[in-house]
């Protein structure tokens, strides 16, 4: 049965198992990946909210708003995470390709956690360089806000390799009651969402 | 079977209550009577609702319970019914509407200010008002936090010509004409605020960094309480101030009685020398250099703010300190100050003792200073300032290093009602509040002994 | 993923029975052992809210009796008093507490899905809960900057607790935040995927729905109370100025500029209305389900009882500025937000017409649950109607901050929720322990309850209309309010005290019904939901035993025409009982 016919039947109506003997999910995916897949949306609300914080201090506050000049190092940085993001997929396909049994060693998965550690490193680069600039946290809202989006955004990075690093703990010992691939392939998918919220962040931040 | 009677009885209970009870709306005095009329037809809405429901409510219990009498009692099975739920949907919808429509009426009236209306400025700050009015060209001159001192405590901008005429009240006292349309411009120097006349039915917040706004028609004269009604820290309770509604030709001639801002800013300083030979006088009780004879119920002088000696020697000439029989020490003061019974000379004393050197004055009261520390810091510090140095931005003198035993008979004072509660005392009636920090004795003297802590 | 057959599911769900003490009842990754921890803490960190309450009133009713009610402390008691019983006693009640117990069982689940992290949530509650109750020994003591931690009173001096305490607050909201979505992520996932076979969503019981849709509101209104609290944590710790504007203190300008204490309120009142429904969306299901099964009746339209709840939670996303009426934002927003708010009262008011008319023609059991059920009713459609009041932006002008408002919501979320509270632990008591509480003892309870909350909020809003102002201290001496108002304070401080003593006859009763309650048998109501179909009783550990139930029918089929019994549970199959409807008389 539909989820559309479910939500819309008389449920009174009906006595037995509509759908067989079988339990069936709302949706056709894994709980981790629903689970990841909700996480990714209250995320989207809280860096949503923090964007229109943005404007709203910018157009309605008292008129302080000095828009930041953004060192060069951010691009360094962004390519660093979009290598880490295509890291991650290159991960995901080659595991796929071993198959269930095979026990991945895919030296992507890693690659793409070292470069996710280097966008890191980078961030608190440019977070130096603008302090030895002036540009500090309380001399203005752009400011302000610059540190604390890239600070959040950082912080979500820190789950993720948070998640990651045992993955791959357990990719080295060879653990073979989970299923690594699985973990690799939800790695790969919040990697992608934090590389768009990072698209968005420095859109917002390079462009006001 | 209770419940079903308990559910009728609180209905008619409640009815009741409404109609004898003595708590309502004050009277209007406003032209905001679309609002007490919204009120109303919501009541009589939401009346009938509350009587419907739960008198069915009542009788479907009382009908439809399992008792010993009908043990085969069934229930009917009846999963929904679509015909009943729309038609209720759509009368609820009717009466949501009946009550919105001529709400969003009424609002968009609030939101219209009418083009005659004239301004007036409330500034709030923690816990005190000042008013301003836009004086003979109806221009109020632009202002901003920055520009605040003790001599301009509104943020007056001094550059613009504007601003020069603008009549300015530092006092919680307002006016505005009857039967006039006016327009309240409202600002804060720190927090939230809220400019409230329950008699007027209309309130605002006062946002710091911004001007809000509201309009209201005074149409009866008298006096009424302003009250701040956006929580704004510890003294919340105890930031009010009076509006008074006069007819128009009083209203003109109160009007005349205020200062221009240019005038409040080109007021002599008090003259040190002058104020040095009004002193002789008071020195043969407060001492040469202001060190406070408790012999003579004299307190210490020197330390004290000039403006808060000058408003108390005012307070003194004008009969609001010192005339109450209780308060023997402050009868004495009393003529002593008519003696200096013009502005400027009790500007001059108040310099002279500003220059006076500061000794601490000798520790006489005992308690535990670190119990006085915690009654101190949470409840005293937020005007007095942690180190008891007193402010001009809350109005509230200089404690430490001051003769302890007047602090005591001071705060005895506002507890029993002998300072603080005359008219006139803009600023004493909230010590009559706040002087219940320390309702026991120990506690007062633990909180003054942390004072002479702070020397 | 395609279907898991049935013997692998159970499989991935292979349970490690625990064998210590430790491992059974501390780091337990039980739902109903982690229900019953969520529950013990909220109920614990709520009385000491309740205490704080009673302070208040103290104060109010009786200025002089207890000398160390001092300003600052009446506005610590106000904020942390509000604070703990909105979020940490009824938010983590209600789902931490009966989403965990129930979700499981109703969805007839072995456990929740990812059950370590639902063992982390509530230990990370505990943390939060500790934070915050650490404030109250900190140099200050806890913040008094109101629930609502305004900006920037919240984070200035002159408000008490403006260093650690509002610094405590926050960070301890922070953590609650982060327990709560991993919570939610279990719940909604548990709902979602988890369900046993044949458990449509359509059948799911009512409870399930509210605990469902409160928990989504939930994980998209937190994000905006997170951010406010970084925002202003970094006003506070590092002297940025996101809502703190130019500002003087005590003759200084504080070293802010150009924040916008607007832009807070927007933050807090996103999180802040829809916290309301995360808190009434439970009630509302429970409830429909303890009314149900006493009416011995299903639940009266319960496809629009779902999308009702549905609606009011989607609708609770467009209503917050209707806190915001006089803060002096646009005053054009007021039209849009009057009418949403008034638009929600729509889908409220059919369900409390949809409660009733499950009464009507039921047959009805008036035991302790259903009495509480019956009150939760009264006081809602009385906390509804008075939400007409203030939703109605020109009517809100006069009432606003007054104790009209205050009244208002401890009528609707405050009593009524409690009622449900009262009427779901009562109700689902015998399942959680086995045994039977004593229902003369529930009863003196809920009359006690009931009538002394009446007498308490009823005259309060009088109160408001004569203009009161909420948060002071004390009324002053104003021309205003008569010396009869501060009769009236004194009564309802008489009522409140009494209704907090009342109280303890609740804890006796659960307390002692646990040691010499009768036994209640597996489904002493005769109760069609699956956690009344579970082998034992309590449940063990996996719920089940060897195998999962299976559902063959809606949750509500009470007294139907042609069964043998009133009720049929959702897990028998039977025959295809002739389903008839009975209304007007005829039958169709």
């Amino acid at each position: 049965m539909s989820l559309y016919q479910d939500v819309t039947r008389k449920p009174w109506n009906t006595v037995g198992l509509p759908d067989g003997i079988d339990p069936k999910p709302t949706f056709n995916v894994s709980n981790e990946k629903l689970a990841l897949v909700v996480f990714v949306i209250v995320a989207s609300v809280l860096f949503s909210l923090l964007c229109v914080s943005y404007f709203i201090r910018m157009w309605f506050g008292g008129g302080d708003w000095l828009p930041i000049a953004l060192p060069s190092m951010l691009w360094v940085n962004t390519g660093a995470l979009v290598a880490a993001s295509v890291a991650m997929q290159v991960a995901v396909v080659s595991s796929r390709k071993q198959g269930h049994g095979d026990k991945s060693k895919s030296p992507w998965f890693l690659v793409g956690g070292v470069l996710t550690l280097g966008f890191i490193i980078g961030q608190f680069t440019v977070w130096q360089q603008l302090t030895s600039q002036g540009y500090i946290l309380q001399s203005n809202p752009a400011n302000s806000f610059f540190y604390v989006l890239t600070g959040v955004h950082i912080l979500h990075l820190v789950g993720g390799l948070w998640v990651w690093s045992r993955a791959l703990l357990r990719q080295v010992r060879k653990d073979a009651s989970h299923d690594i691939s699985k973990s690799i392939e939800l790695c790969a998918w919040y990697w992608h969402f934090l590389l768009i919220v990072w698209f968005a962040l420095f859109y917002l931040v390079a462009t006001n | 079977m209770a419940i079903a009677v308990v559910l009728v009885l609180l209905v008619v209970g409640s009815i009741i209550f409404h109609l004898v009870s003595p708590w309502w709306f004050t009277d209007i005095a406003s032209h905001w009577a679309n609002i007490d009329f919204t009120v109303n037809l919501t009541f009589w809405v939401t009346g009938f609702v509350f009587i419907a429901v739960n008198l069915f409510l009542a009788y479907s219990v009382y009908r439809y319970r399992q008792s010993k009498d009908t043990p085969d009692n069934k229930a009917v099975y009846e999963p929904e019914n679509a015909r009943l739920e729309t038609g209720l949907t759509i009368l609820t919808a009717l009466g949501v509407a009946a009550m919105l429509a001529p709400g969003l009426f009424v609002w968009a009236q609030f939101v219209t200010v009418p083009e005659d209306a004239t301004e007036f400025e409330a500034f709030g700050s923690q816990w005190q008002w000042a008013f301003r009015y836009p004086g003979d060209d109806g221009v109020m001159g632009t202002a901003d936090i920055s520009h605040i001192s003790e001599t301009n405590p509104w943020g007056i901008n001094p550059a613009d010509p504007a601003g020069q005429d603008d009549l300015v009240v530092k006092a919680p006292y307002m006016a505005l004409p009857v039967d006039q349309p006016v327009k309240a411009l409202l600002r804060s120097r720190d927090v939230l605020h809220n400019y409230t006349v329950p008699q007027f039915r209309a309130k605002m917040d006062m946002v710091p960094g911004m001007v809000s706004y509201m309009w209201i028609e005074p149409t009866r004269t008298g006096v009424f309480d302003v009250l701040c009604e956006q929580y704004c820290g510890l003294g919340h309770h105890i930031m009010r101030a009076q509006i008074e509604v006069m007819e128009p030709a009083d209203y003109e001639q109160w009007l005349d009685q205020q200062m221009t801002f240019a005038e409040t800013q080109s007021l002599p300083e008090g003259s040190v020398s002058a104020g040095r030979q009004a002193y002789a006088t008071c020195a043969s009780c407060h001492g040469q250099n202001g060190e406070g004879n408790q012999a003579m119920n004299a307190p210490k002088l020197a330390g004290l703010q000039d403006w808060y000696i000058a408003r108390q020697l005012r307070y003194y000439s004008e009969g609001v300190r010192g005339a109450n029989p209780d308060d023997s020490a402050g009868q004495m003061m009393a003529p002593m100050a008519a003696m200096v019974n013009s502005e400027e000379a009790r500007l001059n004393v108040a310099a002279y003792i500003e220059s006076l050197p500061d000794e601490p004055a000798p520790a006489t009261v005992e308690g535990d200073a670190e119990r006085g520390m915690r009654i101190y810091s949470a409840n005293c510090a937020a005007c007095h300032g942690a180190e008891a140095q007193g402010s001009w931005s809350t109005d509230a003198p200089a404690l430490a290093g001051m003769s302890d035993w007047y602090l005591a008979r001071q705060l005895n004072n506002y507890r029993d009602g002998i300072r603080g509660g005359e008219d006139g005392d803009h600023y004493g009636y909230q010590m009559t509040s706040m002087v219940k920090a320390m309702r026991t004795e120990a506690q007062q003297n633990d909180v003054i002994a942390y004072i002479n802590t702070l020397r | 993923m395609a279907y898991v057959p049935l013997a692998d599911q159970d499989d991935a769900h292979a349970l490690h029975d625990p064998d210590s003490f430790i491992t059974k009842y501390v780091w337990s990754q039980d739902h109903k052992v982690i229900a019953i921890q969520y529950g013990g803490i909220a109920i614990f960190v709520g009385l000491i809210a309740l205490g704080l309450s009673i302070l208040m009133r103290l104060q109010l009713g009786f200025p002089d009796t207890i000398s160390w009610i001092d300003p600052a402390f009446y506005y610590q008691a106000v904020t942390m008093h509000g604070m703990i019983m909105v979020v940490y006693l009824l938010t983590a009640l209600f789902l931490g507490g009966f989403g965990n117990y129930l979700i499981p069982l109703m969805c007839g689940t072995r456990d929740m899905v990812f059950p370590f992290l639902n063992m982390l949530s509530v230990w990370v509650y505990l943390l939060s809960v500790l934070i915050l109750l650490a404030s109250f020994f900190v140099p200050g003591g806890p913040t008094g900057a109101g629930w609502t931690l305004y900006a920037p009173q919240s984070i200035t001096p002159g408000t008490p607790g403006s260093g650690y305490g509002i610094l405590l607050m926050l960070v301890s909201l922070g953590v609650f935040i982060i327990a709560f979505t991993m919570g939610g992520l279990n719940y909604v996932t548990t709902i979602l995927q988890a369900r046993t076979r044949g458990l449509t969503l359509m059948r799911l019981p009512l409870s399930i729905w509210g605990i469902f849709t409160a928990t989504v509101l939930g994980l998209f209104a937190f994000p905006a109370l997170l951010v406010s609290a970084i925002m202003l944590t970094f006003d506070l710790m590092l002297g940025t100025s996101f809502f703190v504007p130019s500002m003087i203190h005590m003759g200084e300008t504080l070293e802010h500029d150009g924040g916008s204490p607007i832009l807070f309120q927007h933050l807090f009142w996103f999180f802040g209305h829809p916290e309301v429904y995360i808190v009434a969306l439970p009630a509302f299901g429970l409830v429909s389900d303890v009314l149900s099964t006493h009416a011995r009746k299903n639940i009266f339209g319960y496809r629009m009882m779902v999308w009702a709840i549905i609606a009011i939670g989607g609708l609770s996303f467009l209503v917050w500025a209707h806190h915001m009426y006089v803060s002096g934002m646009n005053p054009y927003f007021g039209f849009f937000f009057a009418t949403t708010t008034l638009i929600i009262a729509v889908p409220t008011a059919l369900k409390v017409y949809n409660w009733v008319l499950t009464l009507w023609q039921g047959n009805i059991r008036l035991n302790t649950p259903m009495l509480f059920a019956i009150g939760f009713i009264f006081t809602f459609v009385h906390g509804g109607l008075t939400g007409l009041f203030l939703g109605n932006v020109i009517i809100d002008v006069p009432l606003a901050d007054t104790y009209f408002v205050v009244a208002h919501f401890h009528m609707v979320m405050g009593v009524s929720p409690v009622l449900v509270l009262y009427a779901a632990l009562y109700h689902w008591y015998p399942k959680m322990t086995g045994k039977m509480f004593n229902e003369t003892l529930g009863k003196i309870h809920f009359w006690c309850t009931f009538l002394g909350t009446y007498a308490i909020y009823l005259p309060m809003h009088y109160l408001g209309f004569l203009g009161v102002p909420r948060r002071y201290y004390e009324m002053g001496n104003t021309d205003f309010i008569p010396a009869s108002a501060q009769a009236l304070n004194a009564n309802i401080t008489i009522a409140a005290i009494f209704v907090a003593i009342a109280q303890l006859l609740f804890f006796i009763n659960i307390f002692w019904s646990l040691k010499s309650g009768k036994p209640s048998g597996g489904n002493p109501w005769g109760a069609t939901t699956l956690e009344w179909q579970t082998p034992d009783t309590p449940p063990k550990h996996g719920n089940w035993g060897e195998e999962l139930p299976a559902v063959y029918r809606w949750a509500y089929d009470y007294s139907v025409p042609g069964a043998e019994k009133d009720f049929i549970p959702q897990n028998e199959p039977g025959e295809e009982y002739e389903k008839t409807f009975h209304h007007k008389g005829g039958e169709s």
